[in-house]
């Protein structure tokens, strides 16, 4: 049925639907109506079956959907941000001890500086923690990712973070189609569990691993994650069938049969990407786009084939590895190792801390790729002259102070809203 | 559904796109305007993406939400730069704010005051837009008379269907009813509705 409701909303309906077990919830922004969402159809019964349990913190909610799921209940969370980072040894033990959990991260800036607003900052803090990480491009595809987690993580008893950007999906209110029941319900069958913590037949989770067999658990764990480069495309596939729409797989692309340049980016970005390549597009330029869904597993091999004819990839990064570059670019490269002819590639750090991402600064950074190319990390819209400024201010005092309060000073109180800067764009 | 203006020419890919701002204070409804704005587009079958400018949201400081409509899907992701509508729900924020910035040529400016656009200095800009695209409306007294609350929102609503044609008043209508129940759902339809016969008989 189509809603015009907001994102959190319509993702909270696709999760009820998934008829989920145990939902524990701490509230952060931007993914708190999220789980309100939730916790009104659990005590209005249109969630049946479902434990909604407050608890007091990050740590403590993917704690208890550990146990949940251990238990034998399919289990969900959702976090953002710090949150994230509160819970961040859970997010390992997850993984590690093989329990399906689905849990949806707002993606939202990490600080300091304090930030709320979007980027994939949190998702890259845990990329490596054996979750799979799948990036939503519209509230559509939050709402179809999550039905399409589960069954992902229960078929491979692996836990599945949904990313879905901050603010800019959470809450725009926009159509979404809610799928019916039966077709959920026929998509996904009830959780039948690989391992259950029961007191009838008592077995240890999560006991001490030593040298002697550590490496083949790990193993164990990234064999499932190469598991899933072959399952992610079969569920999009079977999901396009039952439902009629694309979501999901490991990647997609648009425009890009006979593109010379090729921009890889993951998450909504790709929507204001789209709009901007068909602008290039009717000025000649040849530029098609890859939407990369699956960062976690990483499709380095679909990514080599979908790469492999250009002559230039600009990877458009939601994120900074501080002291590295963008993290999506420097995973790329990987993709891209010892193929012949491999295709130049120009990093992007874009849509920082909430940044807007305009097609405008897009229009003008994927035409200085082909032009004038740059080594290391671009940061898009970069103040040059507050940073020159503030360089040249470092430099002649020692005790030159905070960083991020010069920088707000010289810019005036009218920063505190992004795209609202005084005297700039709105 | 057709539109009753003619779709103004949007140059960049997207030729039919509409862009709303509405500019207001926190208090003031002016999130749910731009939400109410793109359920009314939605039930006339239209693509509506409605969001707020996130973070600001304290009790009198200057909002902004955003809204376009389109009659294909939208992609686009970025903030409304160049409006073809404009909402202002508070006058003083001609003072605080660069609101009118990259209002498109074409566009439609729509202010809640009792005054005149002439008192608000308004009249120079408004003789840049093609004539009947600026409205005046003392949306904030409608309110308080339907409504016994200064929520100008869903009267402003009201006020733009009249001035834009871009939604009917009955999808108006139908959004305010479906986002509230009851006497404050009708109240607000009552003020929408007044709101909107302004705008007619002003033009």
């Amino acid at each position: 049925m189509l809603k015009q409701i907001e994102g959190s909303r319509g993702m909270a309906e696709g999760i009820a639907l998934c008829r989920p077990e145990v939902i524990c919830a701490y509230p952060i922004t931007p993914q708190t109506h999220i789980v309100e969402g939730l916790g009104e159809m659990v005590r209005s019964g249109d969630l049946k079956k479902c434990e909604f349990i407050n608890v007091e913190s990050e740590f403590a909610a993917l704690s208890v959907a550990i146990g949940a799921s251990a238990a034998g209940a399919r289990a969900y969370t959702a976090t953002a941000s710090q949150g994230l980072l509160f819970m961040a040894e859970a997010v390992y033990n997850a993984s590690g001890l093989g329990l399906p959990i689905v849990m949806t991260l707002g993606n939202r800036a990490i600080g300091a500086p304090i930030n709320i607003w979007n980027d994939h900052s949190d998702a890259m803090s845990m990329r490596d923690a054996g979750w799979m990480q799948l990036f939503a491009e519209t509230n559509q595809e939050a709402l179809d990712l999550h039905i399409q987690a589960f069954r992902l993580a229960e078929e491979l008893s692996m836990p599945v973070m949904v990313c879905v950007d901050g603010f800019i999906l959470t809450h725009a209110v926009e159509r979404i189609d809610i799928p019916e029941q039966a077709e959920v319900d026929a998509f996904l069958p009830p959780y039948d569990p690989v391992q259950v913590v029961d007191p009838r037949e008592p077995i240890s989770i999560g006991a001490m691993v030593g040298p002697d067999a550590f490496t083949e658990v790990r193993w164990f764990q990234h064999y499932k994650q190469n598991l899933a480069l072959r399952l992610l495309p079969e569920l999009a596939s079977e999901f396009k069938e039952r439902f009629g729409r694309e979501s999901g797989g490991l990647l997609r692309t648009y425009r890009a049969d006979d593109a010379e340049l090729l921009v890889v980016a993951m998450g909504s970005v790709n929507g204001t990407i789209k709009d901007t390549i068909d602008e290039m597009r009717a000025d000649g330029i040849r530029i098609g786009l890859v939407t990369l869904v699956s960062y976690r597993p990483f499709p380095a091999e679909a990514l080599r084939n979908a790469l492999a004819g250009a002559k230039h990839v600009v990877v458009v990064d939601r994120d900074i590895a501080i002291g590295m570059g963008g993290q999506l670019a420097n995973n790329l490269d990987l993709a891209l190792r010892n193929l012949a002819g491999a295709p130049q590639v120009h990093s992007v750090v874009a849509g920082l801390g909430g940044r807007p991402i305009t097609r405008k600064s897009l229009h003008r950074v994927f035409r200085q790729a082909i032009a004038e190319s740059w080594e290391g990390p671009h940061f898009l819209d970069l103040n040059e002259v507050i940073i020159g400024r503030e360089i040249h201010r470092m430099r002649k005092t020692r005790r030159s102070g905070p960083t991020a309060e010069n920088i707000l000073r010289r810019l005036g109180e009218a920063v505190a809203t992004p795209g609202v800067e005084r005297g700039r764009s709105l | 559904m057709a539109r009753v203006i003619c779709k103004p020419y949007f140059k960049l890919g997207t030729v039919a796109m509409f862009q709303v701002r509405i500019h207001g204070r926190g208090g003031q409804g002016v999130v749910t305007a731009a939400e109410l704005l793109s359920v009314a587009a939605f039930l006339e079958g239209e693509h509506a993406q409605a969001f707020p400018s996130f973070g600001s949201e304290r009790t009198g400081a200057p909002v902004v939400s955003f809204c376009r409509i389109d009659d294909k899907e939208i992609r686009l992701r970025e903030p409304i730069l160049e409006p073809d509508g404009l909402i202002v729900q508070d006058p003083t924020l001609f003072k605080a704010i660069d609101v009118l910035q990259g209002l498109r040529p074409n566009g439609y400016l729509l202010v809640n005051t009792n005054k005149t656009l002439d008192e608000l200095n308004l009249a120079d800009v408004a003789s840049t837009l093609p004539k009947g695209h600026a409205l005046a409306v003392p949306a904030s007294e409608l309110a308080m008379k339907h409504v016994g609350r200064p929520l100008p929102n869903a009267a402003l609503l009201g006020a733009f269907a009249a001035l834009t044609g871009i939604v009917h008043l009955q999808s108006v209508a139908t959004a305010i009813r479906q986002a509230f129940s009851g006497k404050v759902a009708e109240a607000n339809v009552a003020a929408a509705t007044a709101a909107y016969d302004a705008g007619v008989s002003a033009h």
